[in-house]
């Protein structure tokens, strides 16, 4: 029933909602549960394993067996710390949520932040810390989870503070935060995971369900208020609906108005009840006290319930524990108190102080002096000034709290009850499965929580871990401060996926980069491939004359024999390149590059090749040489970065004497690449300024030049197909001009767009690896088939690499070529095994296919692989296993294509 | 997330930072006098020890300059950061 008058709702307004399609109301202010509650309902949905009925619990987030699934909110979540918004949609769950498979468009927002101070907790201990520490003018961040301030005081009667009704103190004192330009309130913001140097993340729900923001803070200082949890008891038919947590019990009562039964029966082992008890009486319910120490408790608590539990509410108390899930992260220790009969916080965490109920501190004036003392540090330490004022607490105040420690209550000579007697009621655990993990020989409270998986629940047994621990002394005898607690993990309150990712999901969650002709491409109806954080072209279909698309193969078939035959184009912008600039720049390169650059003429260019130290391929390019003190590298599209990383690396870390420095000009370019025997013709239209011919501008070389329309560009002779090719670069700003500029220039001589996978053939026919499909930082220079490209005459990164016994194995694999015999395509990375091999496990493998393709100069298809000693296996046969049967595939010289070179002068 | 004082920029998150294994780890200065197994030492062996370590990071998020840190690896306190030698000036 709710009660006509008190509470934290508000009874002007009425909400409906519906759970399991049942209508029910209730008011702002409420959560379900409390709805549920007021509505006389405590039944929810029945346990995980046992199918057993089980009733709300606990009133926050330590609640076992009220879960719920909210329509268009989370998928798993409790009724307890669900605020109730009208309209409302739930139903319960027996324990275990099934992923919401619609996508969550709700708003997952992230802010980062920095604090002097950073309060966790919003009751006594918290406000006083957070005022204390504001009023210095520190920046101060206060969390809590509730909707609103005032911790514990929400679920008190008749406490008063500094003379005044306890929640009136408390709305002063969230008035004034509020004021204070440097301090910021969070509410309904769980802290739930707290890291390295004081790195709290902290979740925040939006209101009304609307969604989350997740809080990265960086504090100064952090003050844990976090409060404590309530223990339940551990007895035959703990479980049932109706048994709740006497706070939790005092909490819907006093906070919500909210009362469950008209009769009360309080199983108890400490003295906090004493107040439950003084609010039951007063709105005239029947309340039975039974010590839990009563040799003679379960008799008292039938004869009290009549074995009855329709209509009546068991709260049972069994202590108090501080909770100290964000001190331990931190790998704060604890210490057993056995006054408390709980682990309290002890020794330190630099820049952090814990203070009231998480450090122990029950009692009200004990919470305010301690939160006004850490409010004081926290604030002195993070360099401002203050004394600590005292707050006093009236004489209502909670009084001095003392226990008895109960754990578990049956006869020990008789174990028929064990199995109805519930350590975990989330996880289904009771005293027998702990009595077989015990049996099974476990002895850590570890051992026996993944034994049981007792404290494995979402509630992360908030309020079953140190009964866990009670029940393992009171079976085998020991002591529970010897025994500890499970340590405790991050995250200390559910977190959806959701939230973490927030906005970095759909088209944010990786940047995308495109290059200045990307529109043009797009336009024109490339399909894109990602290449690293790229979109390039990777081929581009057009309409057949039968008005069908052309499917991949045809449209890359197509493009080769453009690039082959005529003249094609390719935006190869996305290429890495670094400016390498410096007096020492071209010994740098020498030490970097497998092979000399110190002596590459001003206006060439060569090929280059580095490895890691290992001696192992890393990278490879074309670089210029730009003047006597600058040299101009590209690097593969995927390994940019790295490689100015590398650069760097070396550069500051070995050789600090060379006067080098390396910049990154990747974006400032573009890079429009003019290929096959007619590309010459395009690049004279365009380049009119430019001499063209063989002699005049001769291979590995490049040009500066004006483009027709007055674009400067930097024109290059490299291939990367074999055929004539050339390379125009010019400013971004003027990319996509120069790039239609070109196209337009060679459309009356069929010029062809092509993309990735048509370069990907022709390097391939012409046997260039690509670094990092061809290599996989196991392939050496040697055997990749470059030998010609290491020199014997200089030292370079990981030239010693290359004389270790292991790299000179003849039995390395190398890069060869592969002809499938039966003329069928085989998939990049297919094994390659001996011939005619034996099926059977284990089979030895000689290597496999790195690159695969239909070639249609060659008119079949044909890859490139590694294969152990595949040099001295050309001209053999191997075989490729293909689903459970073998195709013969010839081993080849890696270049398919003009061997000579004779293409490459048009 | 560790706290980590570049010596140039001042502290800033972990994120923005790379590890680079042990410092003051030089590349031979003629590593064709060494035999295989002085270079594999140099190649492949590292200390791992428990406690306080001398090692690389690199601020690879902010002026991407090389530095030398010395932290626990038992409490990832960084207790120092340097350039250069153990020792140097910040």
């Amino acid at each position: 029933m709710r009660l006509s008058e008190g509470g934290r709702i508000d009874r002007s307004r009425t909400l409906t909602f519906t759970l399991d399609g049942e209508e029910y109301a209730g008011h702002p202010g409420d959560t379900v549960a409390s709805a549920l509650v007021a509505a006389g309902r405590v039944r929810v949905g029945d346990s995980i394993y046992l199918g057993r009925p089980r009733g709300v619990f606990s009133a926050g987030i330590e609640e076992p067996n009220a879960f719920l699934r909210v329509d268009g909110g989370a998928a798993m979540t409790t009724a307890t710390t669900t605020p109730l918004v009208d309209g409302l949609s739930a139903w319960t769950l027996s324990g275990l949520g099934v992923l919401d498979e619609e996508p969550d468009d709700r708003v997952h927002d992230k802010h980062f932040c920095h604090a002097d101070v950073l309060v966790v907790g919003g009751g006594p201990a918290g406000l006083a810390a957070a005022l204390v520490a504001g009023r210095t003018g520190a920046r101060v961040t206060l969390v809590d989870d509730q909707p609103e301030l005032g911790g514990s005081l929400l679920a008190s009667s008749g406490e008063e503070i500094e003379g005044m009704a306890a929640l009136d103190w408390v709305g002063i004192v969230a008035a004034e935060l509020t004021a204070l330009p440097e301090v910021r309130v969070l509410s309904s913001t769980s802290a739930f995971g707290s890291y390295d140097d004081n790195y709290v993340l902290a979740l925040e729900q939006l209101p009304s369900g609307a969604g989350t923001r997740l809080h990265h803070v960086r504090a100064q200082q952090v003050v844990l208020a976090t409060g404590a949890v309530e223990r339940p008891l551990v007895f035959p038919g703990n479980d049932r609906p109706g048994v709740m947590l006497a706070g939790a019990l005092r909490t819907y009562l006093n906070r919500y108005a909210a009362l469950p039964a008209s009769r009360v029966t309080v199983l108890t082992n400490n003295s906090s009840t004493d107040e439950l008890v003084v609010d039951l009486e007063a709105v005239g319910v029947a309340v039975t006290v039974v010590e839990a120490g009563r040799p003679d408790a379960l008799a008292a608590v039938a004869a009290a319930t009549a074995g009855q539990f329709a209509g009546q509410v068991l709260a049972v108390s069994g202590g108090w524990s501080p909770v100290t899930q964000l001190w331990t992260g931190r790998q704060g220790a604890t210490r057993w108190d056995a006054s408390l009969a709980a682990f309290v916080p002890d020794g330190e965490v630099a820049g952090q102080q814990v203070a009231g109920a998480a450090n122990g501190a029950f009692d009200l004036d004990g919470c305010l002096w301690e939160g006004a003392r850490a409010g004081a540090a926290a604030a002195t330490a993070a360099g401002f000034s203050t004394s600590a004022p005292t707050f006093r607490a009236g004489s209502g105040a909670t009084a001095a709290y003392a226990i008895s420690p109960v754990w578990l209550l049956g006869d020990p000579a008789d174990t028929g009850w064990q199995h109805e007697a519930f350590v975990d009621l989330q996880r289904d655990q009771t005293v027998a499965d702990v009595a077989k993990a015990l049996g099974a020989g476990m002895r850590s409270v570890e051992h026996v929580k993944r034994y049981t998986s007792a404290g494995t629940g979402a509630d992360q047994g908030k309020s079953s871990g140190l009964v866990t621990a009670g029940v393992v002394a009171a079976l085998t005898g020991r002591e529970v401060g010897e025994i500890g607690v499970s340590s405790q993990r991050p995250p200390y309150a559910p977190i959806s996926f959701a939230a973490l990712a927030g906005r970095e999901r759909g088209d944010l969650f990786d940047p995308e980069r495109t290059t200045p002709v990307h529109d043009w491409h797009v336009e024109h109806g490339a399909v894109l491939e990602p290449v690293g954080q790229w979109l390039r072209p990777w081929y581009y279909p057009r309409v057949k004359a039968d008005g069908t698309v052309e499917t991949m193969d045809e449209a890359v078939a197509r493009e080769c024999v453009a690039a082959r035959t005529g003249v094609a184009m390719q935006d190869a912008s996305t290429l890495g390149k670094i400016v390498v600039r410096g007096a020492d720049a071209g010994e740098f390169l020498n030490r970097i590059y497998t092979n000399a650059f110190k002596r590459l003429p001003v206006g060439s260019a060569r090929y280059g090749v580095m490895c890691g130290v290992d001696g192992m391929i890393f990278d490879d390019g074309v670089t210029l040489r730009l003047a006597e003190d600058t040299y101009f590298m590209t690097t593969t599209t995927g390994n940019a970065a790295a490689v100015l990383d590398h650069l760097e690396e070396w550069a500051q870390t070995e050789w600090p004497e060379l006067d080098v420095t390396m910049t990154s000009v990747t974006e400032q370019w573009t890079t429009v690449a003019v290929v096959g025997p007619r590309s010459r013709e395009v690049i004279a239209r365009v380049a009119p300024d430019l001499d063209v011919s063989v002699e005049g501008f001769p291979f590995m070389t490049f040009r500066e030049t004006v483009l027709a329309g007055g674009v400067p560009a930097r024109v290059c002779r490299i291939s990367f197909s074999g055929e004539l090719a050339f390379e125009v670069n010019v400013s971004g700003w003027h990319g996509r001009r120069v790039w239609e500029q070109v196209f337009e220039a060679g459309a009356d001589l069929g010029i062809t767009p092509y993309g990735t996978e048509a370069m990907h053939v022709l390097r391939a026919e012409k046997g260039f690896p690509i670094v990092g499909q061809d290599t996989d930082g196991t392939v050496t220079p040697q055997d990749a088939g470059m030998a010609w490209v290491v020199s014997t005459k200089k030292d370079f990164v990981g030239r010693r690499s290359h004389d270790r016994v292991d790299t000179r194995r003849p039995d390395r694999k190398h890069l060869v070529g592969i002809l499938p015999v039966d003329g069928s395509r085989l998939a990049e990375g297919t094994q390659l095994v001996a011939a005619g091999a034996d099926l059977t496990p284990p089979v030895p493998m000689l290597g496999w296919v790195t690159s695969s393709y239909f070639s249609p100069t060659l008119g079949r298809p044909f890859g490139l692989a590694l294969i152990e000693s595949g040099r001295d296996r050309i001209g053999s046969t191997v075989a490729a296993v293909v689903g459970d049967r073998l195709v013969d595939v010839e081993v080849t010289s890696p270049v398919f294509y003009d061997p000579e070179g004779e293409r490459r002068d048009g | 997330m560790l706290l980590i004082t570049c010596p140039w920029c001042g502290p800033r998150d972990e994120t923005e930072y790379h590890y680079g294994g042990q410092a003051h780890v030089a590349h031979p200065e003629d590593p064709s006098a060494l035999s295989d197994e002085q270079w594999a030492a140099y190649l492949f062996y590292r200390d791992n020890p428990k406690g306080l370590f001398r090692e690389r990071w690199v601020h690879s998020g902010g002026c991407r300059k090389w530095f030398n840190a010395v932290r626990d690896t038992v409490s990832y306190e960084i207790v120092e950061t340097y350039v250069g030698a153990p020792g140097g000036a910040r």
